[in-house]
């Protein structure tokens, strides 16, 4: 019985050299998942440990490594894989969006518009967009070669016969560089126009799966969607309860047991940043919305400002996202 | 006013250190050494070393220790270590026909040459709960093996091969044998692939599969031709001396299932095999390994793939403890992005039915109130 | 063992030659410079040598051009320093390293990869003299904002047109990373080429 050494980044040089070649195929084929051989992690699957390979492979000392985890630096899963790059690689880590060259998520696309030269990587669950259409490995990599993607539009109508809509909010699929349909994580779909053309490299580690892919910067990521029935980018119409912002992914805090609610910004630095900035931060709301909890929803909380102009502006923001 | 949620990394350390305390239990009560758990809890070190991957007895013995008696945590703990771990080379192929046998049984023959070895067996106990062991003591010495128990023992398969009556061995192309934790699985799998998963696979699930084949998804007439349980050499084929050097020898459990006879106008009937094997003594496992290598050799053997244990993409994708706990239990994670996206949804789509059917209120609700 | 300098952290070398790479690959055309202390027997030269030694090994069978295969000293270094098998055919390889581009064999004598796995497929690694002479090109595609321009020399004369013929097989084709004395270009078979004067 030994105890073992550890390597720079924790991953031996041969597993990071493997990992890197399908960086590399990943790259020049945007969207493809490309197979690798996986290694065990000292966390658990599901937890994040196709991103942690990826980041391992990718990550150099003179890298700067930010972790969110649903948005927010201090989730306990975005603190311990933070914790095990600090430890293994030695890396400086940082909070702000801006700061990082290397970002790893789960998911969420920071709020801050990403810059050329960072590495933004998605912890993937499941990597392949048709597997809840076909369960069969065999046959989902057959249709992706074809790009038979009909049974897709068939599901998306059949939502949209069924609930009036597209029914599926998050895991939203993409066609990316108009070949491949692809996942891009279970990121709310609030979240899918950022990746359209991003300055930023994306990367997507499937550990469990054992899938590697990527968007390459600047390239074109399509949701999908119908003519008659266009891509919408969902938001919950209200404002961070912390910092008034009216155009981020918000959280739902439940205040009390008598349908309190509260929103504030998912991604904690965005937040946080706007607050530094704009002092004195707003005042925070206390849970005012009476009610049932649909009604408080649908009603704008008493203490969140600017409502009226909160309705337009997110028909804006639909207008100007959907290409 | 409202304040997120901070001090994940304090909280992380204050769990680990709770774990740690648990762990270790009572301080009044002696702490168990691995030579304890590797000794007398050898069943689940063995257990340890199959799923993990790894055979080391006291490497399993610390994991079993580290993670509290729960053995896919302790297989987790071990499989984390032996990634980490360099490549020397394949083994030789191990020859269980030259295995130094602790137990060997077979079902298909009353006797056989070298016999029938009952071994250390739980099969013809009765399962009372023993008072005297909860007070401790020591049992009474057991017999020890005669010379005519050191007799060769043929493999009751290579018995019926020799007539004909089985299909043959796969013949040793000396093609490189895959290796499912170098490269990633990709289907459909070949049988090397195929009993690589299913040795690392999960007993229970293996258990299960296995029994619904005998329930009728997927029958496969299976006989127990043979286990056998002992020590078999393992030897390296050294390049720079130009033959194979023992390294050491490794205690492994075989099943060898006789099934489903093949054959007809063109070709004399036959029986198939079924194939299992595993680290120390684990029978449930290599019997449930080898029904269900046997029921995914459908394709191969022309047979319908209908029932689940047939299905290679279902078995293999399924089959790891390891994968499988992380993705069930990584549902703890927080979700709540993507249950706001959803929960956006579901009030839009409440609002609109409401609307549509002229009602305000949910008439559950109205009904409770 | 020839070639012998004194050497950074393997890691962090490997990690430094792998990112530009990585970015010259994301970036089709950008020329990155790296520093690099790997010198590789004649005639390869240093980042190609750089760039050898952080991607191959005893996975990734390679195939050798003429004036590489002729050279003794740089095939024991090669196999010295990766482990990576030499291989004749081309079509096995899973490198390709090239140090005379002007005679480089047609794209379709190597693996392209299949429609299912189109990422079984060959990564060319070409040694060039420079970059920014030669027939200019005219790029576009994921990881360009806008069109650029790029050239490298030597290349073979068809050079812009056998890129056609990669890009229209999509998803299947060859990927080529370009290595001067200290810098790396990238050309992913996603990227659109077109003659400058078109």
């Amino acid at each position: 019985m030994s105890l073992p050494a550890y390597n720079f980044a924790y991953l031996d040089e041969q597993t990071k050299r493997m990992i890197r070649r399908a960086v590399l195929k990943a790259i020049a084929i945007p969207g493809y998942q490309v197979p690798f051989a996986s290694r065990e992690m000292p966390m658990p699957y599901g937890w994040g440990t196709g991103g942690v390979q990826v980041t391992a492979a990718v990550i150099g000392p003179d890298d700067v490594l930010k972790v969110i985890d649903q948005g927010a630096d201090d989730t306990t899963n975005a603190v311990s894989i933070r914790k095990f790059f600090a430890k293994t690689a030695g890396v400086k880590t940082t909070t702000a969006t801006r700061e990082a060259t290397i970002i790893q998520t789960r998911h969420r696309i920071p709020e801050t518009p990403l810059h050329v030269g960072q590495v933004l990587v998605y912890q993937v669950p499941i990597p392949e967009p048709l597997r809840f259409l076909e369960p069969r490995e065999t046959e989902t990599r057959r249709m992706h070669a074809l790009t038979e993607y009909g049974l897709m539009h068939v599901k998306l109508y059949e939502d949209i016969a069924r609930h009036g809509h597209i029914a599926t909010t998050y895991a939203y699929p993409v066609k990316v560089d108009g070949r491949y349909v692809m996942d891009p994580s279970p990121t709310p779909k609030f979240d899918n126009p950022k990746m359209d053309q991003c300055p930023a490299l994306q990367l997507f580690g499937a550990g469990r799966e054992k899938r590697i892919y990527a968007i390459p910067p600047y390239t074109s990521v399509v949701s999908l969607d119908f003519e008659d029935f266009p891509f919408e980018r969902y938001r919950h119409p209200g404002t961070c309860a912390l910092c008034g912002a009216t155009d981020t992914f918000l959280d739902e805090i439940v205040t009390d047991d008598a349908g309190g609610r509260m929103f504030v910004c998912s991604d904690t630095d965005y937040c946080e940043t706007r607050r530094a900035a704009h002092s004195p931060p707003p005042l925070a709301g206390e849970g005012q919305g009476g009610g049932s909890a649909a009604g408080a929803a649908q009603e704008a909380s008493p203490s969140l400002p600017l409502p009226s102009k909160r309705g337009r502006e997110e028909q804006d923001l639909k207008a100007a996202e959907h290409d | 006013m409202y304040v997120a949620v901070k001090g994940g990394e304090q909280a992380i350390d204050n769990a680990h250190a709770l774990l740690a305390e648990l762990r270790r239990g009572d301080p009044a009560v002696p702490e168990l050494g691995l030579d304890q758990i590797s000794g007398q809890l050898s069943l689940a070190v063995d257990r340890v070393m199959s799923e993990g991957s790894l055979y080391d007895r006291e490497l399993a013995a610390l994991a079993i220790k580290q993670a509290r008696g729960d053995l896919i945590e302790a297989i987790f703990l071990v499989r984390a270590f032996r990634t980490t771990l360099a490549r020397f080379g394949a083994c030789e192929p191990l020859d269980t026909e030259t295995m130094e046998i602790s137990r060997r049984i077979s079902a298909t023959f009353k006797d056989l040459p070298g016999g029938q070895v009952l071994g250390p067996t739980f099969d013809y106990t009765h399962r009372l709960l023993d008072p005297a062991l909860a007070s401790g003591g020591e049992p009474p010495p057991a017999a020890t093996a005669t010379q005519a128990d050191a007799a060769t023992m043929p493999r009751v398969t290579d018995l019926l091969d020799a007539d004909g009556l089985i299909e043959h061995s796969p013949l040793d192309t000396g093609a490189p044998v895959n290796d499912l934790t170098r490269e990633p699985l990709l289907f459909p799998a070949d049988r090397d692939l195929r009993l690589q998963n299913l040795a690392r696979a999960d007993e229970g699930f293996l258990l299960a599969l296995g029994y619904s084949t005998q329930r009728g998804f997927g029958r496969t007439h299976p006989f127990v031709g043979e286990i056998r349980f002992g020590e078999v050499e393992v030897e390296l084929f050294a390049e720079e001396v130009g033959f194979a050097v023992p390294l050491g020898s490794v205690a492994v459990t075989e099943c060898q299932m006789i099934n489903q006879f093949i054959g007809g106008e063109n070709e004399p009937p036959r029986f198939t095999r079924g194939y299992g094997l595993a680290f120390g003594q684990s029978e449930r496992k290599t019997m449930s390994m080898a029904l269900v290598d046997r029921s995914l050799r459908a394709r191969e053997l022309g047979e319908e793939v209908a029932a689940p244990a047939q299905d290679e993409e279902f078995v293999l994708s399924h089959s790891d403890n390891v994968q499988a706990t992380g993705f069930v239990e990584h549902l703890k994670l927080p979700h709540h992005v993507d249950f706001q996206a959803e929960l956006g949804l579901v009030r839009s789509m409440r609002e609109a039915f409401f609307a549509r059917t002229e009602l305000r209120t949910d008439p559950l609700e109205e009904a409770a109130e | 063992m020839p070639g012998q300098a004194i050497r950074l952290d393997p890691a962090i070398a490997s990690q430094a030659a792998f990112r530009a790479v990585m970015d010259a690959m994301s970036h089709p055309g950008e020329v990155r410079t790296f520093a690099t202390t790997v010198r590789a027997p004649a005639p390869l030269n240093p980042a190609a040598a750089a760039v050898a030694c952080a991607l191959m090994d005893f996975e990734t069978p390679v195939w050798l051009d003429g004036p590489l295969a002729a050279a003794p000293e740089f095939v024991t270094w090669l196999r010295f320093e990766t482990g990576a098998p030499v291989v004749a055919a081309a079509d096995a390889a899973t490198f390709a390293v090239i140090a005379d581009p002007l005679a480089m064999p047609s794209f379709s004598a190597f693996a392209l990869g299949s429609h299912d796995y189109p990422d079984r497929s060959v990564t060319l690694l070409v040694q060039v003299e420079r970059f920014g002479e030669g027939e200019p090109m005219r790029l576009s595609g994921p990881g360009l904002a806008r069109p650029r321009g790029f050239s490298a020399t030597p290349l073979p004369a068809d050079f812009i047109a056998r890129l056609h013929v990669n890009r229209a097989l999509f998803p299947r084709g060859v990927d080529i990373i370009l290595a001067s004395d200290d810098a790396v270009a990238a050309l992913p078979r996603s990227v659109r080429v077109k003659r400058e004067s078109d």
